[in-house]
């Protein structure tokens, strides 16, 4: 199991050089100034050329590459050119409030996936396995910004019963785990359940449904197991890969979703991305993607040891 | 300061009347003094918490604003020496933490952006400064009331500038410095001013509160302001960034703010249905289309260019695309403003003049004229500029105009704005399709009549060369007498309208959305308003 995990972590290793190097470069090639957000656009050429030094863009690409990651490792990032702050307090404040909102929708989100998957699947190609699916297919499909408008409509603007934007009325840095805050959190949250509660409700409906036409569950039903308990052999067949799908799920909404986080003014890695991008804040942006990036390998890294665990046949792969 | 953080937390402080404003930035503009997001940053921490030496007359809502004493009650430019000015500073004025307002601090404040080696300058800050007062390079100090400024050349339009440059307090930077950790000056310099962003120190009507970066900025009312008029009526004030339209008009909607910088146009029926009023009023700012002159450029002939500024029926494109939200424009200036002038050629709606121009120019159905165009599909005052220029592509197409879009990302557009019309970013493209603000004169005539101001200088982006133009720049910039300066700025309005310089088409009105709560509230002409005239019923 060692050896697993140490072969495992040292793949990572590549991966976040490689993540690292693409999202350097991709800032670096799209056109434009990145120098303009803070830069009026009668700046002199001097000026400019001051600022170009001071920021290390005068450097060659590799030059400015090799000190990015070596500050990096470092735990710098550098400061936003906008702001002036430095990038990993900037992208840590967000990714600790997109964390709170991803793990607040996933857990409507893998806890009615596993439900809508678990009933669809054991009553399969009834009303009950239709109803399930359709749901799972509408949350797939419908635009979340989209339903994310909807539901400010109707439950902020129209009912007034939840606010429509914003991180509790002190804004994240007073944020508390009572009514007054978690009120911020639910229409965001619901907004970004709905994929991974339909990918989760196909998974898992598909899973078991599988699991239900093998042989070894016949054999458990001939030997007069209670149907509560060959369910639970069911479940346990499907965690592994059910428990993947979430765990990759989780990674893309600790990912941040630029659209629902700006719908929502949610203060996360999406807001702050978006912010970024329109500022054109380069090494606000590049810390904002390498964090999340880490996290997504990183989050990939702990699936799959659990997963090993769960089904020891993963390790001998 | 912390009780009265704590009590904006608190339910009971929405009694004690404070307005929520949601903003279309993406974050809080800098609070350090120097704002960034363009006069967005100045509106909401600029000149609320900070002042300059100079002020915006920001009290009427029928005359243009004009430049007021701020923190220096007078000022004058040397008789013998036109590069030297005195300013008499205000007295009895305090910062925030509650030090002297005095000429030590004028000249801290020129220096954290012009000196590089003075310990407190910040290069961050210099950006967003410098260009804004472009010949100013020192300051010196005569006595505690009064300091002596110093140009690089003549410049009158030095005290219009100087509103940009905010008075942060030396005596709160210099105790942020004096406890800061880091490995040197540098280091500690920096460290005190990021300290000194979240807990600001002015001399403006409001005071920092509460700061949250990206999130929230939350000012409260500063009775000890010296102008007893403009002390804050309600007690506190909320800034929260709301980029996204849709997210402020749901927000002030459901009751969560105040007030919505920009509402959603589309959604602009409803708002007023619901009783909210909607302000607006005719801004310094230019939505045009900035012609190429270059050799071979179509725009070179004077018939054209009229000819397209005839085209256009911007009446039609206020009341039908853009809802009302846009003033039709007839140069940088209009009527009343003292910049505007006697412009002989008079910018209306007039197809026909407009075709006869063009026939006289060798075009008509049969022959059209091919012009390529450089815009974006968004960006900050380019209010509708797709929906605009194809509104544009299809009026100009009656007057044997050909137009073709070269649609960019705005952030390259503005980039490729100061490389200018010779560029291999410009793709070929005839005209520029960039928004500006007309608060200054620099800003709004000079850097694009001026033939030194073509490309890499400024933004002259199409190469106008015109003896004229700059003959008047000279004239305007070595006026000292007020009136004598509008005279002369009039005198180059009415030239460059004359000569179809650019292709005019709308100014913004800086559209928002108020709840019926907020009474005395005065929408001027300009970027910037006063929040301290406003009242809040409960």
């Amino acid at each position: 199991m060692f050896a697993y995990v140490a072969r495992r972590v040292v793949y990572a290793i590549p991966i976040i050089l490689s993540v690292a190097l693409v999202c350097f470069l991709l800032v670096h090639i799209t056109p434009g100034d990145p120098l303009v957000a803070v830069l009026p656009a009668d700046a002199s050429q001097e000026l400019a050329q001051q600022l170009r030094v001071a920021y290390g863009f005068d450097k060659p690409l590799p030059v400015q590459f090799g000190l990015w990651i070596w500050r990096a490792l470092h735990g710098d990032l550098g400061a936003s050119i906008a702001t002036g702050r430095p990038v990993l307090s900037e992208v840590m404040n967000a990714v600790r409030n997109t964390v709170m909102l991803a793990v607040f929708a996933a857990a409507i989100g893998f806890t009615l996936g596993l439900f809508f998957g678990l009933i669809a699947g054991y009553f399969r190609d009834t009303w009950v396995d239709k109803v399930a699916t359709s749901i799972a297919i509408a949350g797939v499909s419908v635009p979340h910004y989209w339903l994310g408008m909807v539901l400010v409509i109707i439950f902020s603007v129209q009912l007034n019963w939840l606010p429509a934007v914003g991180a509790g009325p002190g804004g994240s840095g007073a944020w508390a785990w009572d009514w007054e805050h978690m009120k911020y959190l639910i229409l965001p949250a619901v907004t970004t359940s709905v994929i991974p509660m339909g990918i989760v409700t196909r998974t898992v409906r598909a899973l078991t449904g599988d699991i239900l036409s093998q042989d070894f569950v016949e054999a458990l039903r001939a030997k007069g197991l209670q149907e509560f308990k060959v369910f639970t052999h069911v479940i346990k067949n499907a965690a592994p890969t059910a428990l993947a799908v979430m765990g990759l799920q989780l990674g893309y909404m600790l990912g941040g979703s630029i659209l629902i986080e700006t719908v929502f003014s949610w203060p996360g890695s999406g807001l702050l991305l978006n912010s970024a991008i329109f500022q054109r804040d380069l090494p606000l942006l590049q810390g904002t993607i390498l964090v999340l990036a880490l996290f997504f390998v990183f989050l990939n890294l702990l699936v799959d040891i659990a997963q090993a665990f769960i089904d020891p046949r993963i390790k001998r792969a | 300061m912390l009780t009265v953080a704590t009590a904006l937390t608190l339910p009971q402080f929405a009694q004690a009347q404070t307005i929520k404003i949601g903003m279309t930035a993406a974050d809080i503009p800098r609070t350090l003094g120097q704002p960034d997001q363009g006069f967005e940053g100045n509106r909401f921490t600029g000149n609320t918490m900070y002042e300059g030496l100079t002020l915006w007359d920001l009290s009427s809502a029928t005359k243009p604003s004009v430049v007021i004493p701020g923190l220096a009650t007078e000022w004058a430019v040397n008789d013998s020496d036109k590069t030297k000015w005195t300013f008499k500073l205000r007295p009895g004025v305090k910062f925030h933490d509650g030090s002297d307002f005095n000429a030590d601090a004028v000249v801290w404040n020129v220096e954290k952006v012009l000196k590089q080696d003075a310990p407190h300058f910040d290069a961050s800050q210099v950006g967003v400064t410098a260009s804004r007062m472009p010949t100013l390079v020192s300051a010196r100090k005569i006595d505690d009331m009064t300091v002596e400024l110093t140009t690089k050349e003549p410049d009158s339009f030095l005290p219009i500038n100087l509103t940009n440059l905010f008075m942060a307090s030396p005596a709160k930077w210099q105790s942020f410095y004096d406890k800061a950790q880091g490995a040197d000056a540098k280091a500690k310099a920096a460290a005190a001013w990021d300290a000194f962003s979240k807990d600001a120190s002015g001399t403006g009507p409001w005071k920092m509160a509460k700061f949250t970066p990206r999130e929230r900025l939350e000012l409260v009312k500063n009775t000890a302001y010296w102008n007893k008029d403009r002390v804050p009526k309600v007690d506190g004030m909320v800034l929260l960034p709301m980029p996204e339209a849709n997210a402020r008009t749901a927000a002030l909607l459901s009751g969560q703010i105040d007030w919505a910088e920009a509402p959603a146009p589309d959604a602009v029926k409803e708002i007023t249905a619901r009783g909210f009023k909607i302000e607006k009023n005719e801004q310094p700012h230019v939505w045009p289309w900035q012609f190429s002159r270059i050799e071979g450029s179509p725009w070179n002939d004077l018939r054209v260019r009229k000819a397209a500024n005839l085209c256009i029926d911007r009446e039609g494109l206020r009341d039908g695309l853009l809802a009302g939200l846009m003033v039709p424009a007839t140069g940088t200036f209009e009527p009343g403003h003292p910049w505007h002038g006697n412009p002989t050629f008079k910018i209306k709606y007039d197809l026909k003049e407009a075709q006869k121009l063009m026939a006289e120019a060798g075009y008509g159905p049969n022959k059209k004229l091919k012009v390529k165009t450089q815009t974006s599909a968004s960006g900050s005052g380019q209010m509708q500029p797709l929906p605009m220029n194809e509104y544009m592509q299809q009026a100009l197409a009656e007057c044997y105009f050909d137009v073709q879009l070269d649609v960019i990302e705005w952030n390259t557009l503005f980039t490729n704005w100061r490389r200018g019309a010779k560029d291999p970013t410009a793709n070929n493209s005839n005209a520029t399709n960039v928004t500006f603000a007309a608060m200054d004169p620099f800003f709004a005539l000079v850097r694009f009549l001026q033939s030194g101001m073509a490309p890499p200088v400024s933004n002259n982006w199409g190469f106008i060369n015109n003896p004229k133009f700059d003959e008047l720049v000279k004239k305007a910039r070595t006026t000292f007498d007020a009136a004598e300066r509008d005279k002369a700025l009039a005198e180059l309005h009415a030239a460059s309208v004359d000569d179809a310089a650019f292709l005019y088409v709308a100014h913004d009105v800086g559209p928002r959305a108020l709840s019926p709560k907020i009474k005395n509230f005065v929408q001027p002409k300009s970027w910037f308003v006063d929040f301290s005239t406003m009242t809040m019923t409960p």
